[in-house]
């Protein structure tokens, strides 16, 4: 599904990631971790096409096409999708004609034809279920005025609609209470399939036990420096990243 | 040479044609014009509250004037249709500046109104014309002198103590000839104590290919506890200027909607003055303008608090485009013992490429210590951020960036007070930014679609 080959990403001039080599397959789920700096949300970015970020080297292949020459919104047809760690508030513009926009695009994309009012209400109604966001929330303006869950279950809403066929979900962790965290991680697992994947980036393992991961990476500035199963982030958990980060410092020297 | 010689001569040269097609108490105030533009040096642009607007330049072409009233061979009902759907309004028809009659007759106005030619106006009702004609307007101002010296009708809405009009009127100014022509017409709006009246005003042009000069005037006066809502919306076209002079006196008690709405325009200038008379009167004064090409628009505003206990709420918001420009200059002035004002302006703005231009003024003056005011200004550019998450959801970049202008002017459409009118406003600019055609015969597609929309 997803090949990244030592890719190289910069912003302002100062070099973030410097080199990641990442595989991703249907059906798994990558925990990315690491200390703050690391990388984890510039990965992100670049692979959802943030242009305020330069690709300065290597390559991302999303089944077998160039992920990197495709503009963001190409990349979201294609089936990728980043839940954002800040969801961005849009005054003015509502839900219903964000996420209407969002729908159709797509279908144009596909060929398709726009979908009727009906059906479209219907589709908000059955994935609003999903992460129990409410009602009210679709009239408002996109994100704004929503607490802190309440955006992280729009992200979910939002994934749920659009149906990825890869979610990278950065720190959807965070800001969130345990009731909170339990509906998104619980969103999160019903949208899992044999043959969609995400890639969760996270701080801490807290959210790992409820969103197993098949794969635990982790980012040190800028790299994937060790890779292993949810024992890895077990073991984050207990010893702190102080030992890898002496580790690789000391294999840089 | 001065622009203004031009006009001089041709008021001098026809000066029986012309006053034999026009009113007497029109006729009264043209001497008073006339010494005022023979001494007068028209301001310079880049002189204050003049940044942007080039007056020497937009009077200078040679326009044609029709002093002789020759009438123009168009069935107003036949090429304007645009009316606001789910909105039932009369209409008042100008052609170039000859006042149209139309289905909408006196007679089906309700009772306590009066609406028609200015003309005709001063004749049947001269104390309450001449009572307020040429009086709230400053002759001093070069766009009220020149439209005195050669405007030889308008229309006149009077509504009377204590009627307050439900069904809003609608004034339709259409520019329309095969040659370069210069419009003068004259608006003089009277809405006595305790009464009440919308009204929605919107200009048009006809010929895209035609260089047209609308010159307006336009005085107001508001009695006590009266309501008046005044939508201007311009739709005219790149090689129309216009040059608006709004006058308004507000009475203690009153309340006032003021809206100017450009959606097309050439080159705009449109100038707001108001005062308020007497206490706890209230005034919301808005616009908007939706610049690209190379179009220019200019609003200037002077607000000014002469009695205490008034309340001003300001907010102009412009979205410029391409190579064009936009200028907001405001002052308001709150005079000495003008005790306990609220007077808030706000001036936003968005510049979508690096050869568009924003110039922005906001002024406070204050002579009393008991006030409540404030003002801002702010321009930039669409938020990157808000752009890329609206992508990574698949929204295209231009769709993306539509949504957020009309997003940007989601509040000044929402102060519109006419139910139909907020909808098809959110639906015209949602066109606007689009880039779905302008004018009239695309206007009257949108109402004939929404109408289908509406049936099915």
């Amino acid at each position: 599904m997803l090949k990244v080959k030592n890719l190289h990403a910069q912003i302002n001039g100062k070099e973030i990631l410097k080199g990641i080599d990442l595989e991703v397959r249907p059906g798994e789920v990558h925990a990315i971790m690491g200390p703050n700096g690391s990388g984890k949300s510039t990965l992100s970015m670049v692979l959802a096409g943030n242009p305020a970020y330069e690709v300065t080297g290597g390559s991302a292949e999303f089944y077998g096409k160039d992920l990197l020459a495709m503009p963001p919104e190409i990349r979201s047809h294609e089936g990728v999708f980043l839940g954002f760690q800040y969801p961005v508030e849009i005054p003015g513009v509502s839900m219903v004609n964000f996420m209407r926009a969002a729908v159709n695009a797509k279908r144009e994309y596909f060929g398709e034809p726009a979908m009727s009012a009906t059906d479209f209400l219907k589709l908000m109604r059955e994935k609003r279920a999903i992460v129990e966001l409410d009602n009210k929330l679709a009239s408002r303006s996109v994100n704004e005025g929503f607490s802190g869950g309440e955006k992280k279950r729009n992200e979910i809403f939002q994934m749920a609609v659009l149906e990825p066929k890869l979610s990278i979900l950065d720190e959807t962790d965070s800001g969130l209470d345990i009731d909170a965290l339990r509906i998104v991680a619980e969103g999160v697992n019903k949208l899992k399939s044999d043959r969609n994947a995400t890639i969760v980036i996270t701080h801490y393992q807290r959210l790992l036990d409820y969103i197993k991961p098949d794969f635990v990476h982790i980012l040190y500035k800028g790299r994937i420096v060790m890779t292993g199963g949810p024992e890895l982030a077990l073991e984050l958990e207990e010893r702190g990243y102080d030992w890898i980060k002496q580790q690789v410092d000391s294999e840089d020297k | 040479m001065n622009a203004l010689t031009q006009y001089i001569e041709l008021y001098n040269g026809h000066k029986a044609l012309l006053e034999g097609n026009s009113a007497r108490l029109l006729n009264d105030c043209r001497e008073g014009a006339l010494r005022v533009l023979e001494g007068m040096e028209l301001p310079a642009k880049g002189s204050e509250n003049y940044e942007t607007t080039d007056l020497q330049a937009m009077l200078a072409p040679d326009y044609g004037v029709n002093i002789a009233r020759v009438p123009i061979d168009v069935n107003p009902a036949a090429t304007f249709h645009c009316g606001v759907p789910s909105l039932s309004t009369a209409l008042f028809l100008m052609v170039n500046d000859l006042y149209a009659e139309s289905d909408s007759t006196r007679e089906e106005l309700p009772e306590g109104v009066w609406a028609g030619s200015l003309r005709r106006f001063a004749g049947e009702h001269p104390d309450v014309a001449a009572r307020y004609y040429g009086k709230i307007a400053d002759i001093n101002n070069p766009v009220v002198a020149l439209d005195t010296l050669l405007a030889q009708d308008g229309i006149a809405i009077w509504v009377r103590k204590g009627y307050r009009i439900e069904k809003p009127l609608q004034i339709v100014n259409i520019l329309q000839n095969g040659a370069p022509l210069m419009a003068v017409r004259r608006l003089l709006i009277v809405v006595e104590d305790d009464a009440e009246v919308k009204i929605l005003s919107c200009d048009h042009t006809q010929n895209p290919d035609v260089d047209f000069l609308a010159l307006q005037t336009i005085e107001m006066h508001v009695g006590a506890n009266a309501t008046l809502d005044f939508y201007d919306l311009e739709e005219s076209t790149e090689r129309t200027s216009r040059l608006s002079a709004l006058y308004l006196s507000q009475e203690g008690g009153s309340n006032v909607m003021i809206d100017g709405i450009t959606l097309y325009n050439g080159k705009t200038r449109n100038e707001f003055h108001t005062v308020f008379r007497g206490a706890d009167a209230r005034l919301h004064l808005y616009g908007m303008g939706i610049e690209d090409r190379r179009r220019r628009l200019d609003n200037y505003s002077r607000i000014e608090h002469a009695v205490g206990h008034c309340n001003t709420d300001e907010l102009f918001k412009y979205v410029v485009d391409d190579e064009a420009v936009g200028a907001f200059a405001g002052l308001i002035l709150v005079q000495p013992g003008a005790d306990g004002t609220e007077a808030y302006q706000s001036n936003r703005n968005i510049v979508g490429t690096d050869t568009a231009r924003m110039f922005s003024k906001p002024q406070l003056e204050i002579y009393d210590d008991d006030v409540k005011c404030s003002h801002g200004t702010a321009t930039g550019q669409l938020d990157e951020m808000q752009v890329f998450y609206m992508r990574t959801r698949g929204i295209p970049e231009a769709t993306a960036k539509l949504l957020l202008k009309q997003a940007f002017m989601a509040d000044v459409i929402d102060g519109v007070r006419l139910p139909g009118l907020k909808e098809r406003l959110h639906m015209l600019v949602e066109r606007r930014f689009a880039g779905e055609g302008g004018g009239c015969s695309n206007c009257r597609s949108a109402c004939a679609d929404r109408e289908e929309e509406k049936e099915s």
